[in-house]
């Protein structure tokens, strides 16, 4: 299936003014679009996870977070390489890219807070603690980031990516690739949801055995 | 409430007892202004000084934030503060305003530190009070949250930055731009003290109703 997606957009988008380089669109969106999915799913996991207790969300906070960073990164790396070309400039703080990279940090450091560890249960709820706040400050982030930006007009004014959209099979390669992106997050999500799941387990194996001996 | 202002007044009677963990927050904040000065070279102006106040701050602010729950753990002291007959949520409170009350302390030896450094006199001094006040504020409540947090983990002096630093972007951007102004800087102050308020109002309620789950056992 995301073969097949993948030579949509080998083969179909028409080039226009932007050139090759333009086709960087096409992974660059949908991975944007996945990232901010993955976090909005941090977040309801995470609320689901202290109402309710279950591990089972906490398993799922943790793998979207996982994930979503992966496709948050793979943003920050496309963002570079298309921007470079197109507005000659690797980086520029406009509010959209500050705002990726904010979030960026944030989830790298729910991902540190889980890596550190401490006590398992504990930390769990130490994560969706931060799953969380992190999903309350986005908001906050929005405006102050277009706020503070808003005081420096002019920064850049190159940006059109919906106003080139024209041809109907750019339209459709971006659809398919969302759609693809979408069934690349869901599938490592639920690899991850099962190794994780797998790992739980073993540690409740060590403990009861743990239990056992003593 | 009684309860929460025995909290406060016994963390602050803490601090006054052995000021060396007060000190050690003051030093460092003059610390940072300091190697503010050194390594930003350029003519002062309204805006480096307000960057220099509010990393200062938040430095001198993450230790000093570290520190009310660093006292809790020794001794079993945080199981004594879960018995005793006052909710998760006042506890928070009472952490906070502990926070809020050592950093004011900071904040006044500070502020008027960094006019004398930058040669800048404030154009609205009631209005910068205000301001540092209120990002004071949303600091305090984002790292008390975030420093229950901190202690719990195996690394906790490494990872209370990393969980501070990135939610409270807003809350610098704002406060960074309302001082620059108040301080003699252009634009326009109002929009920013508005975010100020924003940001205090969402993580207080945040700390207040997620506090308990950290706490819990």
């Amino acid at each position: 299936m995301v073969v097949a997606l993948y030579l949509i957009f080998l083969v179909v988008p028409t080039e226009r003014d932007q050139g090759i380089v333009q086709r960087i669109f096409y992974v660059h969106v949908p991975s944007a679009w996945t990232a901010f999915l993955g976090f909005f799913v941090v977040c309801g996991a995470s609320l689901l996870y202290l109402w309710r207790g279950s591990p089972v969300f906490d398993r799922i906070a943790r793998a979207s977070a996982e994930v979503g960073m992966v496709f948050c990164t793979l943003v920050l790396l496309t963002g570079p390489l298309w921007a470079r070309p197109i507005w000659g400039a690797w980086w520029t703080w406009d509010p959209r890219l500050t705002m990726t990279i904010i979030l960026w940090t944030i989830y790298a450091s729910y991902l540190l807070l889980r890596a550190f560890g401490g006590g398992e249960e504990q930390i769990s709820r130490y994560a969706a603690v931060l799953g969380i706040v992190g999903a309350i400050d986005i908001p906050l982030i929005v405006v102050s980031v277009r706020l503070w930006r808003g005081m420096h007009p002019a920064v850049m004014m190159s940006r059109d990516p919906q106003g080139g959209l024209r041809d109907p099979s750019m339209r459709i390669t971006l659809l398919a690739a969302a759609v693809a992106f979408l069934l690349v997050y869901t599938w490592l999500l639920l690899v991850r949801l099962r190794t994780l799941r797998v790992a739980d387990g073993v540690a409740e194996l060590a403990r009861e055995r743990d239990l056992a001996a003593s | 409430m009684s309860g929460v202002w025995q909290i406060v007044r016994k963390d602050l009677r803490i601090e006054l007892r052995s000021p060396a963990g007060l000190a050690a927050i003051f030093v460092l904040g003059l610390l940072v202004l300091l190697i503010f000065q050194f390594a930003v070279p350029e003519k002062p102006t309204p805006e480096s000084a307000a960057a220099a106040l509010w990393i200062s701050f938040v430095f001198a602010g993450t230790l000093g934030a570290q520190r009310t729950f660093l006292l809790e753990r020794d001794n079993f002291c945080l199981d004594g503060l879960k018995t005793a007959p006052i909710d998760p949520a006042g506890i928070f409170l009472a952490k906070m305003l502990g926070t809020l009350i050592t950093l004011t302390i900071l904040q006044v030896v500070v502020v008027p530190l960094t006019a004398v450094f930058f040669g800048i006199v404030p154009a609205r001094p009631l209005g910068l009070a205000l301001v540092c006040l209120l990002g004071n504020l949303g600091f305090a409540a984002l790292a008390t949250l975030f420093a229950s947090i901190s202690v719990g983990t195996r690394a906790r002096e490494i990872i209370l930055p990393l969980l501070i630093f990135p939610v409270l972007v807003p809350l610098l951007i704002a406060a960074v731009k309302a001082s620059s102004v108040l301080l003699g800087g252009a634009g326009e102050a109002g929009i920013w003290v508005r975010v100020l308020v924003a940001f205090d109002v969402v993580f207080t309620v945040a700390g207040w109703l997620l506090f308990e789950h950290v706490l819990r056992e």
